[in-house]
């Protein structure tokens, strides 16, 4: 079996600054990624090649054993640690968004009935992060564990296979954040999703993942300090069997 | 308590918010009864009676000429030509500003020239406008236009420019294509910008319109003041400069609650 995505000796550079160097790696589909490492070591560059943000310098990186598009698609969701969703819209608004931006080329708005049918499938994805009653709220009147629900719901409704997470829950302290692990974990089964998610803290990273990647420098010049990458310098798989306990584990 | 600290209520605000406009007041008719006493001609301070009198004249007695009340042409005249220009200037400013902020390719190729025309004193331009449209009301609106209209462009795109790279790729992860980004994301969020610089652009707009008019026009607001300077009609310039901050202020106002009741998100964030 092929793996989902596969990174063949992938550079990442900016100018003569090397971000990655050799990154070889392959992800199972299935898989709960978590990547840690210091500031810097191109742990949200990794992301952006995998959404297609960018593309890498060198080598390549496979989706399915083809070549990837550098181009962000639907198949691919994302949840930024900030501004991931729209403030414009209420909360049943920003879910609805993905299905509308599917079933609406021209005018981007779903009427009438194909506006009805999408609303009961956005109010289960609000139903599934426990946003239900909130539907009608603006992002700016939300706390920030609220926000990262939303991006979250926002993010699958498209049904991606995979949902990439740079540093989500960064922002939330830390009874909040114990919640979220429990709702990433519990949607990683139920939409059988493929999750990379970044992380500065250590024991989230364990707590979470099926495998921990850690992205650093091998080599190191003190002088040219640009002119060497990080790549994945430990590579731990783990065997996933506590569950993640907070309020709304079922 | 510090001074930085105290926070007057909405009747403090009020008060204090009349009270320079009154001793404004206060001094005008001090100063003009005073020059009165010694000049009972005066015509640089006249009397709030002589302005009252004045106007009544220029409100609802016909003109011998034309045989129109004055104050209400010359009003219609000049909000028509201003409310023209400003509304071409927003939905060109709403086009251009929306393809400039989104488009980098849009703004590689005219990003330079908007900056250029920016730059241009508008008043410059205005013996230009009259040779290439005349001297009727095309080359008045026009100057409104190029006046506040490259500015309004890049107040709007610069906003559109900053909205957070995290919001774009998001929607893009959700199969948003460059139409549905344009009009669902970046376009909503640029409306109460948008409605923000047409507030800022009010006030040369009307620099605008009353340049226009003082050079060639035969009515308007600005025509007005320009034409009675010649007999010192301060009875009559005073309160059509009065007249005209209400009007602005009357626009200002409609706009900041049109910004409020629109947009509702775009107050708390
Ligand atoms: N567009 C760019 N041009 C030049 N350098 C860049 C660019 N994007 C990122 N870099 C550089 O790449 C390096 C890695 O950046 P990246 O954002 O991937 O780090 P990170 O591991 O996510 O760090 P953090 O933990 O602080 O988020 C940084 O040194 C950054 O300066
Ligand atoms: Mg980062």
């Amino acid at each position: 079996m092929t793996a989902l995505l596969s990174f063949r000796n992938v550079w990442v550079e900016y100018g003569d600054k090397i971000v990655l160097e050799r990154v070889g790696l392959d992800i199972d589909a299935g898989s709960f990624v978590s990547i840690v490492g210091p500031s810097g070591a191109g742990k949200s560059s990794f992301l952006r090649l995998v959404l297609g943000q960018e593309a890498p310098s060198r080598g390549e990186v496979l989706l399915d054993g083809q070549p990837m598009r550098a181009e962000c698609g639907p198949d691919r969701g994302i949840v930024f640690q900030r501004y991931s969703v729209l403030p414009h819209l209420d909360a049943r608004r920003n879910v609805l968004f993905g299905l509308e931006c599917a079933g609406a080329r021209v005018t981007g708005r779903l009427f009438g009935a194909a506006r009805r049918r999408a609303l009961e499938e956005v109010d289960a994805m609000l139903d599934a992060v426990g946003l239900l009653s909130a539907g009608g709220t603006y992002p700016a009147q939300m706390s920030g564990g609220m926000q990262q629900r939303l991006a979250i719901a926002q993010a699958l409704i498209t049904r991606p296979r995979i949902l990439l997470l740079d540093e989500p829950f960064g922002a939330l302290d830390p009874g909040i954040r114990k919640d979220m692990h429990a709702l990433i974990t519990r949607l990683w089964r139920e939409y059988s999703l493929t999750v990379i998610m970044v992380t500065h803290d250590i024991g989230e990273a364990f707590a979470l993942g099926t495998r921990v990647l850690t992205f650093d420098k091998r080599r190191h010049d003190p002088h040219a300090p640009h002119r060497y990458g990080a790549t994945a310098t430990y590579d731990i798989a783990l065997e996933r069997k506590t569950e993640v306990q907070g309020s709304d584990a079922e | 308590m510090r001074l930085v600290n105290i926070r007057p209520g909405r009747a403090t605000s009020l008060v204090l918010g009349i009270l320079p406009v009154a001793a404004l007041v206060f001094v005008y008719v001090l100063a003009s009864a005073s020059r009165h006493a010694i000049n009972p001609g005066d015509r640089i301070l006249p009397t709030p009676a002589a302005m009252v009198s004045a106007m009544h004249t220029l409100m609802f007695v016909p003109d011998p000429m034309t045989g129109r009340l004055t104050l209400w042409a010359d009003t219609l005249a000049s909000l028509q030509r201003l409310c023209l220009g400003l509304a071409i200037s927003t939905l060109s400013a709403l086009i251009v500003g929306l393809a400039l902020g989104l488009v980098p390719l849009v703004r590689a190729l005219f990003g330079p020239l908007v900056t250029i025309i920016a730059l241009i004193p508008p008043i410059a331009l205005l013996p230009i406008l009259f040779i290439m449209f005349g001297l009727g009301e095309t080359a008045k609106v026009m100057l409104i236009i190029i006046g506040i209209l490259p500015v309004m462009i890049r107040d709007v795109a610069a906003h559109v420019e900053t909205l957070p790279t995290e919001q774009m790729l998001k929607a893009q992860t959700l199969g948003a294509s460059s139409w549905q980004l344009a009009i669902r994301v970046a376009l909503p969020q640029m409306m109460p910008r948008l409605i923000h610089a047409l507030r800022l652009a009010l006030g040369p707009a009307w620099v605008f319109l009353i340049s226009a008019e003082a050079i060639a026009a035969d009515i308007g607001l600005g025509y007005r003041i320009f034409l009675v300077r010649r007999y010192l009609a301060m009875d009559i310039i005073l309160p059509y400069v009065a007249w005209i901050a209400l009007l602005a202020i009357a626009l200002d106002w409609l706009l900041r609650l049109a910004n409020r009741r629109l947009f509702p998100w775009a107050g708390s964030s």
